[in-house]
């Protein structure tokens, strides 16, 4: 074979650590029964992050309203339940659809630009968002929320249970199915023309290499896979509220991602797992300040370095 | 590689951590209270969660020889962590009852949670209509808008006004209020000449109040959540209306009690109508408002901190009457309850589960160096109208 | 609506004012300082406790207000902010937000989460009707001391020698340096001046915008709209988004009260995809963010 489907080759094989963790993934479903509620969240949250590693790790895209395609998955999977058939995971195909069509309008308007303006450019769709589900209460509830989702039983057995196990099973296999699908994506020739994009975009331009079609693709699947996280979030928990669209929904999801790590990939996964795990624990030793913890937490990391955080013998040595 | 292992091998140890609860004594029932207590509505839930804390004091913390615990838990005003909180309290806690909820849309979300585990679930702060229309478990000492919008719309009529100009914050208990105003005083003759809706989250109430001032009614009726009420008087002074022959009518959460004290003299006779007053004249609320001022470093309790004491109340002397049991022989001792609360006599409606007591129309005035609002009249034992016009 | 007018012009003077130090420190040193909304806050929680607990003048605050926070930023800038320029943009952006939440719950653990209320003395209270144009006089005050301020910002820009070694270490700092100019200083001295400004900001708006412990988390949003529209590398840039913000603000929840968030979002996203560099820019100058 040649050399670059060789190099490409060798970098997609799983590495010891991936297997583990697909291993321990599904095996936290039988080792931690009493935290599915807790595990569910994460994985959520995990698979928004990772979505958002998709355009800010691989293509270089700094986007501070993701959580417009998050709510608007949450908010058509709730209507496609409510109104039309409460199967979930025909909503959850129709949510990720519906999504997918939004990501490709939307990525026009990031084509152009320097990192602060797509930055206010996505913030601001996403603030029109909010908006215009606040404005429409007779379908989406307003700030009310939208109420009456009575969820139909997974695969027509599985009823979401108040354990929320059912809950946890079906987020946690999504998860794994689209991370699965992302890694396909990222090792294939056209993830690595995205990073040459978000490495140099004049340069890549330059051999040849179709920019704008590039970015509206990989927008449109970024865009799809945050869908499909709302529409989860609506579907374990049986309404859609105007949070799922608020800026700190993007905000949180953005901190995750950086938290984790861009550009491997499994950055949103270990950053969605502490964050939430440390808000968690914050949180019921101080159930109000919190987040001066949190912030603490998160200055120390810049200025340590995330690498040398978990080395601690590393703490005292100058860089050279 | 290796960095990204150690922090899964991190993250996977936090959680194993995270399940090794400390043990917990068999025996005490516990409460789990979920209030905002971060993030905008952060003042309602430091309220609700300090009266708790003051009933535990005075009353004790034994029921049916057992102790009570309360987990409190702060939700941050998003709805699906409140969700995910309160069914973590019934699931793993195994609460015998739930309390707290800051927002209509926060009691909506956990009230199917309510339903399937057959919790008891004290609504202490959201007031729009139909929150406890939501699930046969929940039962609130709070209040709702329509309950007290009556008072202050009955005064206005009384005072023959007839033009007026609504000023409401565009979510539930703001559409209620509006909509019991308009009714109260188009039964007597009056009208209403411009329906105004202010998003909820950043107000900006210059170009609303611009509005007002184009339609001048006779007087302007408002409501606006706790803690915007500041933001909204200074504004109102700002433009001279009180000048312009304006009168500024509202519900009680404008004229905060929180917030009162600091807001000047442009609060001065802004008349409301409400179900609590710090100034409230009983023995047993003079009591109350020492109390928490002594535990609270000063703080004056507003109408949440009496929703919240009150709330407490109707849990231990329910868990009181079921002998520590939960479930449905909790939820029927809490149904019927009367007794004398800070503001008043209530009594908890056997049928709607919803909080049947005074409404008071109160005057803003300065007594003894501090801004309170003085009640002038009563509305003896109403009832929610949202529910009883079905 | 020429009342209207006025309380727009007001408002966005304010959030010029507000936003002109981000501007500023995002053009000059290239480090998104989100937490620029916690100095504004600083700003107007020194204002609120100085003249309610210690009883001292409004006018007599503001000053203290300035200088206060400046210091503050001058100290945070030489000990924590420095080892951050040579970071990832993405780090810089959670170095501030961890500021920014541990700002906002020191505040709500010291003062208290409710609103401050500033009592404004009584030749500031009320407005007068000039030509049928209602003046309220706070606003009137505003208008006047911010304009001051960009009056004598674009004269130390355009007219000193600061201003110059300032404008040369923004077009290109490792020119400017390797020209003598000492780099490190002007950064703190405008970061420094930058924060004074926001908590000067904070302690005007104080009055107008509301003040309680969420305030950055809730004002981050203009700031950075006022930024991104006007561009890092003027002032004027700023100033004309940051007036344009306000009037469409006021304008638009008045005359489509339904509509009224949609006015100002819309028209950003169409101002930033026809001039994606920002309303105004200056030759020659490497915009902030590539």
């Amino acid at each position: 074979m040649t050399l670059v489907a060789g190099n490409l080759r060798s970098d997609a094989r799983w590495r010891g650590w991936e297997i583990a963790l697909a291993i321990a993934l599904p095996a936290s479903w039988w080792l931690l029964p009493g935290q599915a509620l807790l595990a569910s969240e994460i994985a959520i949250l995990a698979l928004f992050a990772v979505s958002l590693d998709l355009i800010l790790g691989y293509a270089g895209i700094v986007s501070l309203g993701h959580a417009a395609f998050f709510g608007f998955g949450a908010y058509a999977a709730a209507l496609f339940a409510k109104h039309v058939q409460p199967d979930p995971l025909l909503g959850l195909a129709v949510a990720v659809a519906a999504t997918a069509v939004l990501g490709a309008l939307c990525s026009l308007l990031i084509l152009r630009g320097s990192d602060l303006t797509r930055l206010m450019v996505t913030l601001g769709v996403a603030a029109l968002l909010y908006e215009l589900a606040n404005k429409l209460d007779e379908l989406t509830g307003g700030a009310d929320g939208l109420q009456g989702v009575a969820m139909g039983p997974l695969l027509g057995r599985f009823g979401f249970d108040l354990a929320g196990r059912t809950a946890y099973a079906y987020t946690l296999v999504v998860l794994v199915l689209a991370m699965a699908l992302a890694r396909r994506l990222v090792h294939s020739p056209f993830g690595v023309s995205l990073q040459a994009l978000r490495d140099n975009r004049l340069r890549a331009a330059s051999i040849g290499l179709s920019i704008n079609s590039r970015l509206v693709a990989v927008y449109t699947v970024a865009a799809a896979m945050a869908g499909a996280a709302g529409a989860l979030l609506a579907q374990t928990t049986g309404f859609a509220s105007l949070d799922v669209l608020a800026f700190h929904r993007s905000a949180d999801v953005l901190l995750v991602l950086v938290i984790g790590g861009t550009g491997y990939l499994y950055g949103g996964i270990f950053g969605a797992l502490a964050f939430k795990l440390l808000q968690d624990l914050i949180s019921s030793w101080t159930p109000q300040y919190w987040t001066f913890w949190l912030g603490l937490f998160l200055v120390v990391l810049v200025l340590v370095g995330r690498d040398r955080l978990i080395r601690p013998w590393t703490w005292w040595h100058r860089r050279p | 590689m290796h960095k990204r292992l150690l922090l899964k091998a991190g993250a996977l140890a936090l959680t194993l951590a995270g399940l090794l609860a400390p043990a917990q004594a068999e025996d005490t029932l516990k409460i789990g209270l979920v209030l905002p207590m971060t993030g905008p509505f952060a003042s309602t839930g430091k309220q609700i969660d300090a009266a708790v804390k003051l009933y535990l004091a005075q009353n004790g913390n034994t029921v049916a020889g057992r102790k009570v615990e309360v987990i409190l838990k702060d939700d941050g005003g998003v709805a699906d962590a409140t969700r995910r909180l309160s069914q973590e309290l019934v699931v793993n806690d195994k609460v015998v009852a739930l309390a707290g909820y800051g927002l209509t849309p926060l009691a909506f979300a956990t009230a199917p949670i309510a339903t399937q585990s057959k919790t008891p679930m004290v609504v202490m702060a959201a007031a729009t209509s139909s929150v406890t229309e939501r699930s046969p478990y929940i039962v609130r000492t709070s209040f709702t808008l329509p309950q007290v919008t009556i008072g202050v719309a009955e005064w206005a009529n009384k005072n023959k006004l007839k033009k007026f100009v609504t000023l409401v914050s565009d979510y539930g208990p703001g559409i209620d209020a509006e909509k019991t105003f308009k009714e109260r005083v188009q039964l007597n003759g009056g009208q209403v000449v411009a329906e105004l809706r202010v998003p909820v989250a950043n107000p900006d109430f210059a170009p609303f109040l611009q509005r007002v001032r184009d339609a001048q009614p006779e007087a302007l009726f408002v409501f606006v959540p706790s803690g915007v009420g500041s933001a909204f008087m200074k504004q109102f002074a700002e433009r001279g209306f009180d000048k312009a022959g304006i009168r500024l009518i509202a519900t009680g959460d404008l004229v905060d009690d929180d917030i009162l004290n600091g807001m000047g003299d442009v609060a001065l006779g802004v008349i409301s109508s409400h179900h609590y007053s710090a100034a409230h004249p009983s023995a047993m609320n003079k009591k109350f408002v020492e109390a928490f001022g002594k535990a609270n470093g000063g703080m004056r309790p507003n109408f949440f901190a009496v929703s919240g004491y009150d709330g407490m109340r109707v849990i231990m002397d329910g868990l009181k009457a079921s002998k520590g049991a939960g479930g449905d022989a909790l939820l029927a001792a809490m149904k019927g309850q009367v007794f004398e609360s800070p503001r008043g006599q209530v009594l908890i409606d056997a049928q709607t589960r919803d909080i049947v007591q005074d409404v008071y129309v109160r005057k803003v005035e300065r007594v003894g160096g501090q801004l309170w609002n003085v009640e002038f009249d009563v509305q003896k034992a109403v009832k929610d109208p949202g529910k009883t016009a079905k | 609506m020429l009342t209207l007018l006025f309380d727009g012009v007001a408002y966005g003077m304010l959030l010029f004012v507000l936003a002109v130090g981000l501007a500023v420190t995002l053009g000059l040193m290239n480090f998104i300082n989100l937490a620029h909304g916690a100095f504004a806050m600083a700003g107007g929680y020194v204002t609120v406790l100085l003249m309610n607990r210690v009883g001292v003048p409004f006018l007599w605050c503001l000053p203290i207000a300035f200088v206060g926070v400046g210091a503050l930023g001058a100290l945070l800038e030489r000990t924590l902010y420095r080892p951050m320029y040579a970071k990832p943009h993405l780090d810089q952006v959670l170095f501030s937000i961890g500021l920014v939440f541990m700002a906002v719950a020191a505040v709500d653990y010291f003062v208290g989460s409710q609103q401050q209320i500033v009592q404004l003395p009584a030749w500031l209270q009320g407005r007068f009707d000039l030509a049928a144009v209602g003046i309220g006089k706070y606003r009137l005050f505003i208008i006047v001391v911010c304009a001051a301020l960009t009056v004598a910002l674009q004269w130390v820009l355009a007219r000193t020698r600061f201003g110059s070694r300032l404008r040369a270490a923004v077009d290109d700092a490792r020119v400017a340096s390797g020209l003598g100019l000492d780099v490190n200083r002007i950064f703190l001295l405008t970061f420094a001046v930058g924060s004074g400004l926001a908590g000067l900001g904070g302690a005007l708006g104080a009055e107008v915008l509301g003040l309680d412990p969420s305030f950055p988390l809730k004002f981050m949003i203009y700031f950075l709209i006022v930024v991104a529209v006007g561009g890092t590398t003027t002032i004027t840039g700023p100033l004309l988004a940051a007036l344009l913000l306000g009037i469409a603000d006021v304008a638009g929840k008045y005359y489509v009260p339904k509509l009224g968030a949609f006015i100002v979002y819309s028209l950003m996203i169409v101002i930033l995809v026809w001039r994606p560099q920002g309303l105004l820019t200056r030759a020659g100058a490497q915009a902030g963010g590539r």
